[in-house]
């Protein structure tokens, strides 16, 4: 008799979502699926609105990450105003967005997934936490959240507040940079270079540890793909799309955000409000793709800073770096550039320029914005009237992206750990997991208001709820 | 020449031309009552009531901004009873609106915003009505969202009586009024707006804002309007 696990709410990831096991009549799993439960609905109350509101409105997307929402929608505002941006404009997003991606990744590796990794899978779930992690290792736990708080010092610095700064504007930024706030911002990044070095150290110390989960943690070949800049490089901000396939063979290379629609459809899965893009010319769910931390050094030849173009080209010698379990190490590495990126962008010559803002009408109907969040790339399409209001909004989110390979992932785990119809703790939170190895961010991916807890579901073939664990 | 009146407004002794509002009097002695829809230099029309003050002798409140002192008056400005009324008035345009100041230009330069943090207004009892309503930024160069206007009809006075082109005028009553331009056209159309932005520059909340500002850009700049009308006044020989 087959059966269904549900484990609802899924802990420590951002956003609300649960995740059903389906088992077979000999109590092996059958098939698992992750769900969102939250509906947003931004791509349709920002309908009226005009335009020169959008990045603010659309930062208000996630508290995580309102840079990278702020950085997406500025961009494809840009577009619409047709305008090529100051240099000095582009070079103070790129340190923001940096910022961003760094604070998100310490919050991903040191809040919701140490735990795991330091007090181990089947560790006691009360202590599997932060506060645990203080009081078994409190320096891992204090670098943490000096690193998390780097990077949001970075972003205050930068913008007049931590959350939602409405520095970013259409055209540019608002404000120029001081000199002292450069000087502020130069002067925390050693410190928080030499933490992240020793994360790296730490976390490759305890990967034997971790054999097993390497090997079923969305240990599959999928398309990987990401920004990289006009020599190939890891890029964040600007550049070109790239998507490479699972034995590193460039599949698109050199695309534009205007090529985005050739590039990636949107399907619609009954069971969960998040939409699972695939890339288009391989269809669904062949066009399988990820995102994130792990596509991007998957896709980047090299990276422009050398401590973490020395971890990557390491990096490049595992051979289950397809393994989800490896968006970690590369959080951890992406960490150290963003860190050295923001230290050279700082030192240019012409970064304290007070031509930080182009100014324009409305010169294009259409625009399309694309950068890389934390958790992948993200894309903002929008078409506004004659008078600059928007018609149509399109979001596209790095969550989103990797919705296929989650599911999947999920399933491999399930596969591996789950058995019968009982339901050990450490099973669960293996499941709970591999979906925290991706970051996903739900309240960005459906564009809920509240916190991330999990529920998995033991569910028959007959639709008999067997077991369930809920948080 | 205008007779002086004394009377007391909480209780001090302050003395006022006969001609004078409450409102004049009370902020001439630095005594300090809310408004939204006064603005000095555009006559008054009594329409949000946020003025409303006791009156010794009268049972029901009266607006500030148009009532005249008299001689012996007893003017209470701030009571528990007079506080409550006033945070009440400032929660029924926040839920009969879409006020959202975090994505709106005017955050940080809002009265609406302002009076609401003046009344320690900190949540809104009431349910909100969500009313749909469409922006109109049909103007090359400024842009209307009603759903920030509360209905001050600032705009409408201002360009009425200091402008002279009466653009704006409010259509509808009650619950369904709303601000319109000309014959209810799209301003872009409008055949009398001169364009002179004297309605942006005092409408007290975001609902009339300059195209192209971000969140929290809109900055305001009433101040001219006194000197206008000042000088507009010495021009006529009054």
């Amino acid at each position: 008799m087959s059966r269904e696990i549900t484990i609802n709410p899924v802990t420590r990831i951002e956003g609300h979502g649960k995740i059903t096991i389906y088992l077979a009549d000999d109590g092996s799993v059958a098939d698992a699926k992750f769900h969102v439960t939250q509906l947003r609905g931004f791509e349709k109350f920002a309908e009226g609105r005009p335009f020169h509101e959008m990045p603010s409105l659309m930062a208000r997307i996630c508290g995580i990450c309102p840079v990278s929402h702020l950085i997406a929608s500025a961009k494809a505002c840009d577009a619409l105003l047709g305008v090529r941006i100051p240099p000095t404009a582009a070079a103070l997003r790129r340190v923001m967005n940096l910022a961003q991606i760094a604070q998100s990744h310490a919050l991903s590796f040191f809040y919701l997934s140490a735990p795991d990794l330091l007090l181990g899978m089947d560790s006691d779930p009360s202590q599997r936490n932060l506060f645990g992690m203080l009081a078994a290792n409190p320096q891992l736990a204090r670098d943490g959240v000096t690193l998390r708080q780097t990077g949001q010092q970075i972003i205050e610095i930068l913008g007049g507040k931590r959350i939602h700064p409405g520095w970013l504007v259409p055209g540019g930024v608002s404000e120029p940079l001081s000199a002292e706030k450069r000087d502020r911002i130069l002067a925390m990044l050693p410190n928080a270079i030499a933490i992240t070095q020793q994360a790296i150290h730490w976390f490759k110390s305890i990967l034997p540890r971790f054999s097993e989960e390497i090997s079923v943690f969305a240990n599959f070949p999928t398309l990987h793909m990401g920004l990289v800049d006009r020599r190939g490089n890891l890029e964040t901000y600007d550049g070109y799309l790239r998507i490479v396939d699972a034995d590193g063979n460039v599949v698109e290379d050199r695309m534009t955000p205007e090529d985005y629609l050739d590039l990636i459809e949107e399907a619609v899965e009954p069971h969960s409000f998040l939409k699972s893009p695939y890339y288009k010319p391989r269809g669904y769910t062949d066009g399988m793709l990820r995102v994130g931390p792990l596509s991007r050094l998957l896709v980047a030849d090299q990276i422009s800073t050398p401590l973490a173009n020395a971890e990557l080209q390491a990096f490049r010698q595992i051979p289950e770096r397809q393994s989800s379990f490896y968006y970690h190490l590369a959080r951890l590495i992406e960490m150290l550039y963003a860190w050295e990126e923001i230290q050279r962008v700082l030192k240019t010559s012409d970064i304290l320029s007070e031509h930080v803002r182009a100014y324009a009408e409305p010169n294009a109907f259409e625009g399309v914005g694309i950068s890389e969040a934390p958790r992948g790339t993200l894309m903002h399409h929008y078409k506004i009237d004659k008078n600059g209001l928007i018609t149509y909004v399109n979001l596209v989110i790095a969550t989103g992206h990797n919705n296929l390979a989650m599911n999947a992932g999920v399933k491999q785990v399930a596969q591996r750990f789950v058995h019968g119809d009982r339901l050990s703790e450490g099973m669960l939170n293996r499941v709970e997991a591999v979906i925290r190895t991706f970051d996903p961010c739900l309240s960005c991916s459906t564009h809920a208001i509240g916190q991330m807890p999990l529920h998995i579901q033991l569910v028959a073939p007959n639709g008999e709820v067997l077991d369930e664990i809920a948080r | 020449m205008s007779r002086v009146v004394t009377l007391k407004i909480n209780g001090q002794d302050v003395s006022g031309r006969e001609d004078e509002t409450v409102l004049q009097v009370a902020r001439e002695n630095g005594i300090e009552i809310p408004t939204l829809c006064h603005l000095e230099g555009l006559s008054n029309v009594g329409a949000c009531r946020l003025c409303l003050v006791e009156v010794k002798g009268v049972s029901r409140l009266l607006p500030a901004c148009v009532t005249r002192v008299s001689e012996g008056m007893e003017v209470t400005t701030h009571s528990e009873r007079l506080e409550r009324y006033r945070r009440m008035i400032v929660e029924l345009l926040f839920s009969e609106g879409n006020h959202v100041c975090s994505v709106c230009v005017s955050n940080g330069h809002c009265e609406l915003q302002d009076t609401a943090i003046q009344l320690r207004l900190d949540h809104i009892g009431m349910p909100y009505r969500f009313p749909v309503r469409q922006v109109d930024a049909s103007h090359s160069r400024y842009g209307l969202d009603p759903n920030r206007c509360i209905l001050c009809t600032r705009c409408v006075r201002v360009c009425d009586e200091i402008e002279g082109a009466h653009t704006w005028d409010i259509m509808g009553r009650g619950i369904n009024s709303q601000l319109i331009t000309d014959m209810h056209t799209p301003w872009g159309e409008s055949e009398t707006c001169t364009s002179c932005g004297k309605c942006v520059q005092i409408c007290p909340t975001g609902a009339l804002f300059i195209k192209g500002k971000s969140v929290a850009e809109m900055t305001k700049r009433p101040d001219f309007l006194p000197y206008l009308a000042m000088m507009r006044n010495r021009k006529n020989g009054s």
